[in-house]
């Protein structure tokens, strides 16, 4: 189960957002992650805590294919990501790093910054602690439910190729 | 029964399933390129045990990004990988000699008609313009890909895209897209295929079918694709003799939605800071003040597009509050601008011509902005930050526009110079 608190964003967060091109020549996801969100949120990465989840409007992750960005967000300690919608490979860059996400249209508007929320990836629900207001979404397909559980495609490609 | 679209013919030809869009199909892959981000990709592979590349004429890395290296980090990563290369015996490793990876791969004849295609970069929709389905990934996927040849795909819905009607003077490709995602929105296309019809796309070179493709994912499609033709066949001719698919759409196939478009009185258009649906006509920017004006990139880096902009700038000097930068986007373009006298012609007119490569784009180097400096460009993105400054103004815009801008030093109507 995941929960934690919410941070806030509006539509298209785009990947620049979340990590600009300028730091990526550093393949040092510690270092690299100190300026997540910085041109959007300069308090992020400072007072981000783990376990706390990002909720966004419609397209979170849009623009380039930069794994960094998701990874970035899981370096810091985010428990998930909940959007309207979500950019394609935002979505399966987040699976394959281990990140949580879910695609649930409205989810921005039914959750503030600094609300305290759990996620259930398995029943596709979302719970707001403070009233008990539970949001539902289509949990994903199992076959990715399993990549998330095992912490990723790393881990469970490794398995797959010891196999 | 409803027949298929391309997407459905393509990904039932590389998983054997024929499925709807929605389900999920795991497939071969036709091809896998990926650039600087193989660094991330080689780590990926090692750490999942593999030792193997699944197929080594199926992978093209290349390193476009950071080239040549602007910091020491980035030799490390180009280091590691070209030692992988090495390693593996990699039939297709270009190195940082040959251009930006969406120029390179059709120019070397790796893409055919009715290919699946993936690659670590969100451009990588630029080979649909050869009738390829082509898609971008990231980069640990990247290497589950280059283990097994394999990789999930949704079957996507169709967005069919009609364009009619012929280009007017100084308009072009660029602005066509530019209005499209205007009218569609950043995540109009999301998740879906793509198919560009129409006479306009038909008269297009295959230069101008590029940029339609190249610019579908900034409406958020996973494909963005132009059914081949003659001007594909010409195009690939001399430079592969390897079969291709003619699969297209069929008519009953079930697509999401039809869209059309009439361009023949379209204006230049322009994307303001800081999103590309952020769309208007030229005049309604015209007159503001730009520092720099950048021509290249995988969008309009190519022969015809720095011609057009040297028939703008063609014995006339660029306004002396601006610097304009030019990257032609691969050596071949870089060989034929220069015999052609185009680059020359450019650097008499004041620019400054670079090394192919993505150059300024990402914001890596060669032409970052400082804090209140404003760009416009012929690249793709014009979020917050992307040429390195997040104070700073990026607007996108045709090469024409890019021109007569740079001319003028500020944002200027082709049309009108």
């Amino acid at each position: 189960m995941i929960k934690g608190r919410v941070w806030l964003y509006g539509d298209h967060v785009n990947t620049d957002l979340i990590i600009p091109g300028r730091y990526l020549d550093d393949y040092d996801l510690r270092s690299l992650s100190e300026h997540a969100m910085e041109d959007i949120d300069i308090s992020f990465s400072r007072n981000v805590k783990s376990g706390d989840i990002i909720v966004a409007g419609r397209n979170f992750g849009c623009g380039s294919s930069r794994e960094q960005a998701p990874a970035v967000l899981r370096q810091k300690g985010v428990g998930a990501v909940l959007a309207d919608s979500v950019a394609r490979i935002f979505y399966r860059n987040a699976i394959n790093i281990g990140l949580p996400v879910v695609i649930c249209p409205r989810v921005s508007t039914q959750l503030r910054a600094g609300d305290v929320a759990t996620v259930d990836m398995q029943l596709g629900s979302i719970t707001r602690e403070s009233d008990g207001l539970e949001i539902r979404f289509a949990p994903p397909p199992d076959f990715l439910l399993e990549i998330l559980d095992r912490g990723g495609l790393v881990p469970y490609m490794r398995e797959r190729l010891s196999r | 029964m409803a027949g298929m679209t391309f997407a459905q013919k393509v990904l039932f030809r590389a998983s054997g399933r024929q499925a709807s869009p929605g389900d999920i199909v795991s497939a071969k892959v036709d091809l896998a390129m990926s650039h600087e981000n193989s660094a991330l990709v080689v780590k990926a592979f090692r750490e999942m045990g593999a030792e193997r590349i699944w197929d080594c004429e199926k992978v093209v890395v290349l390193f476009d990004h950071r080239v040549p290296a602007n910091t020491s980090k980035t030799a490390e990563g180009h280091r590691a990988v070209r030692r992988f290369a090495i390693e593996q015996g990699l039939p297709h490793f270009y190195d940082l000699k040959e251009g930006i990876c969406h120029q390179v791969l059709p120019e070397k004849g790796h893409i055919v008609p009715g290919m699946l295609v993936v690659g670590c970069d969100s451009h990588t929709t630029t080979y649909g313009a050869l009738g390829a389905f082509s898609t971008g990934i990231g980069a640990t996927e990247m290497a589950a890909v280059w283990a097994t040849g394999e990789l999930w795909f949704r079957i996507p819905e169709t967005l069919r895209v009609r364009v009619g009607g012929s280009l007017p003077r100084r308009v072009s490709a660029k602005d066509v897209i530019l209005s499209i995602i205007g009218d569609l929105g950043a995540d109009g296309a999301d998740y879906m295929c793509v198919e560009f019809v129409g006479d306009t796309i038909d008269r297009m070179s295959i230069s101008s079918r590029m940029v339609l493709s190249n610019m579908s994912v900034e409406m958020g499609a996973k494909a963005g694709v132009v059914f081949p033709d003659g001007k594909t066949e010409e195009w690939l001719g001399p430079r592969t003799s390897r079969p291709w698919g003619t699969e297209t759409s069929d008519a009953s196939a079930e697509i999401a939605d039809e869209v059309n478009f009439d361009i023949s009185s379209l204006h230049p258009q322009v994307a303001k800071p800081h999103s590309v649906d952020n769309v208007v006509p030229v005049e309604e920017v015209s007159g503001i003040e730009i520092d720099q004006a950048l021509l290249g990139s995988c969008t309009n880096g190519r022969l015809e597009d720095l011609q057009a902009a040297e028939a703008i700038l063609r014995g006339r000097r660029i306004a002396d509050r601006t610097r304009l930068i030019v990257v032609p986007a691969s050596r071949e373009v870089y060989i034929d601008a220069a015999e052609a006298g185009t680059l020359a012609s450019l650097v008499k007119s004041g620019a400054i011509v670079l090394n192919p490569g993505c150059g300024p784009c990402l914001g890596a180097h060669q032409g970052i902005l400082a804090a209140g400096e404003r760009c416009i460009s012929t690249t793709n993105r014009n979020f917050k930050g992307r040429m390195g400054n997040p104070n700073s103004e990026i607007y996108l815009a045709s090469p024409e526009t890019v021109a007569a801008s740079a001319l003028k030093g500020e944002i200027t109507d082709p049309r009108e110079v």
